[in-house]
């Protein structure tokens, strides 16, 4: 039964990078629109606000799996156009998915710095935008921390979504591997669970670290 | 509170930076409250408070608690919108601006930043920034607001510390300071900025009884030298009998009394005031 797991490793490793890629870029991504949208939901224009909320909503309402596949399959039916690779579209469904999530990671802990200190920096005249740059942000920042390790290894099993539209990732290569040798159906899955753990491991480590830095963030 | 001989060492200390100050009631105030009301939902606080701040007057405000004390300094400091009337400083109105067709409207983000540049403020919770250490809680705002080139800001602001005497814990976050500590680093934080008028927002009522002198040694020190404003909201009666020039009786959302120390402390016939004092002082 064992003799086969070398060949297992050496066949689905082919798509450790694809896997990996896509997670750094995916979850580079969703940080991006986390900030962007989480900030946008704060504003005072109430025409920025609505846009965003209406983002949020949708990409938090609907399946991530129907969101790859209306990007891979349906749009380019629909209007006859190719958005982009496999690999991109997996990136981009995942980022705006994600990036909703930890948008909301990112308004409420800007909304939990304790109010004294946007009154401290008004009486110091800060603008708007030096408050948030130098004084609600920094300490927001880590009380996102945990949240942010959490999701993080979130994003990285989401990628194993992209093996559906065909994208070349270890899950994609576990299940050729499979389909011509069904007897392995169970150590390759396990082989594929083994590999996910240990690349969240660093992950699962930073978010441990993150919750002791929020824990050190609170106000005087 | 200090005993009177450390008062005496202070005195000479500071001998000669001691500025002479008679308060010109004649000069142009820099702040005018005119009728000016302020409600929280249907609590109508504040019911037309008319008061005139000169420059360097010290003025104390005593009253109930939930009198509108603090909400009369918040809405200086633009922290608090009147609900009607006017706030003028310098000449300028606070709350408003008037458009091209000269109709007053709602003051910008931009107007109260251009007008609040004068007025500093230090708050009950001290609201340190925790991320920031001491020295760096006093740097930044200059380089930031004021632009000061940095090695300017930190001489400036180590020189303000020192002053507040926590010149040796500059490096130190604002978490390993006691309460009355972190309260000089929110005075010398404030006075960096050299502001014209100052308010002081109960600002020793959040502290331990034995931490109250230190804070107190500090603000009395600065009423005898700086040539600011200053307006404190504050419960400790005797302190404001000590240094104010002028002291305002809150009730029922008016000012009640108002004048020197000893007038509105000691011989005023008010009866809501004697009430009010006799509950203090047995406390």
């Amino acid at each position: 039964m064992f003799e086969s797991v070398p060949d297992i490793i050496r066949y689905v490793i082919q798509g450790f990078g694809v896997t990996t890629s896509i997670f750094l870029a995916a979850a580079a991504f969703s940080y991006v629109m986390a900030f962007v949208a989480g900030l946008c939901r704060l504003s005072n224009i109430t025409i920025i606000r609505g846009i965003t909320a209406v983002y949020v909503e949708f990409f938090r309402g609907t399946s991530l799996i129907v969101q790859l596949f209306w990007l891979q399959y349906a749009i380019p039916m629909l209007l006859g156009i190719n958005i982009a690779s496999a690999w991109w579209i997996g990136v981009i469904a995942i980022g705006l998915n994600y990036g909703a999530y930890l948008s909301e990671v990112v308004r409420t802990s800007v909304i939990s710095v304790d109010k004294g200190q946007t009154e401290a920096s008004i009486a110091l005249n800060m603008t708007r935008f030096q408050r948030m740059r130098l004084v609600i942000l920094p300490q927001a920042l880590r009380l996102m921390l945990p949240e942010f390790g959490n999701y993080s290894i979130q994003i990285l099993k989401g990628t194993s979504l992209v093996s559906l539209i065909g994208v070349t990732d270890i899950l994609y290569f576990g299940d050729v591997y499979r389909s011509s040798n069904l007897s392995e159906g169970a150590m390759v899955y396990f082989i594929l669970l083994i590999i996910y753990f240990i690349i969240a491991l660093p992950l699962i480590y930073l978010s441990k670290k993150g919750e002791k830095i929020a824990k050190k963030g609170a106000a005087t | 509170m200090a005993t009177r001989e450390e008062e005496m060492t202070t005195q000479d200390q500071t001998d000669e930076e001691v500025v002479e100050q008679e308060v010109d009631y004649n000069a142009n105030p820099i702040v005018s409250y005119k009728d000016v009301h302020k409600s929280f939902g249907d609590v109508h606080v504040l019911k037309g408070i008319n008061l005139d701040i000169y420059p360097s007057e010290k003025i104390a405000i005593i009253g109930p608690s939930g009198s509108g004390k603090t909400t009369i300094i918040r809405m200086l400091m633009t922290l608090e919108e009147p609900s009607e009337g006017d706030i003028i400083v310098d000449g300028e109105n606070l709350w408003k601006m008037e458009k091209g067709n000269g109709e007053m409207v709602r003051a910008s983000d931009k107007h109260l930043h251009g007008i609040r540049d004068d007025i500093g403020m230090v708050f009950q919770h001290f609201n340190l920034f925790p991320h920031k250490t001491i020295l760096n809680n006093c740097v930044m705002p200059l380089t930031s607001v004021r632009k000061m080139p940095k090695n300017e800001a930190i001489e400036l602001s180590k020189e303000m510390l020192s002053r507040v005497g926590l010149g040796d814990k500059l490096d130190m976050y604002p978490s390993s300071l006691s309460g009355g500590q972190k309260q000089r680093v929110a005075m010398a934080r404030a006075l960096v900025m050299k502001p014209k008028i100052m308010l002081f927002d109960e600002v020793t009522s959040a502290l331990d009884p034995e931490l109250v002198g230190e804070v107190l040694e500090v603000i009395r020190d600065l009423a005898r030298t700086e040539e600011m404003a200053m307006v404190m909201v504050t419960h400790e009666m005797d302190f404001a009998l000590e240094i104010a020039d002028r002291v305002l009786f809150l009730d029922g959302g008016k000012i009640a009394e108002s004048g020197s120390a000893s007038e509105v402390i000691e011989h005023s016939e008010n009866p809501r005031l004697q009430d009010f004092l006799k509950r203090f002082r047995a406390d």
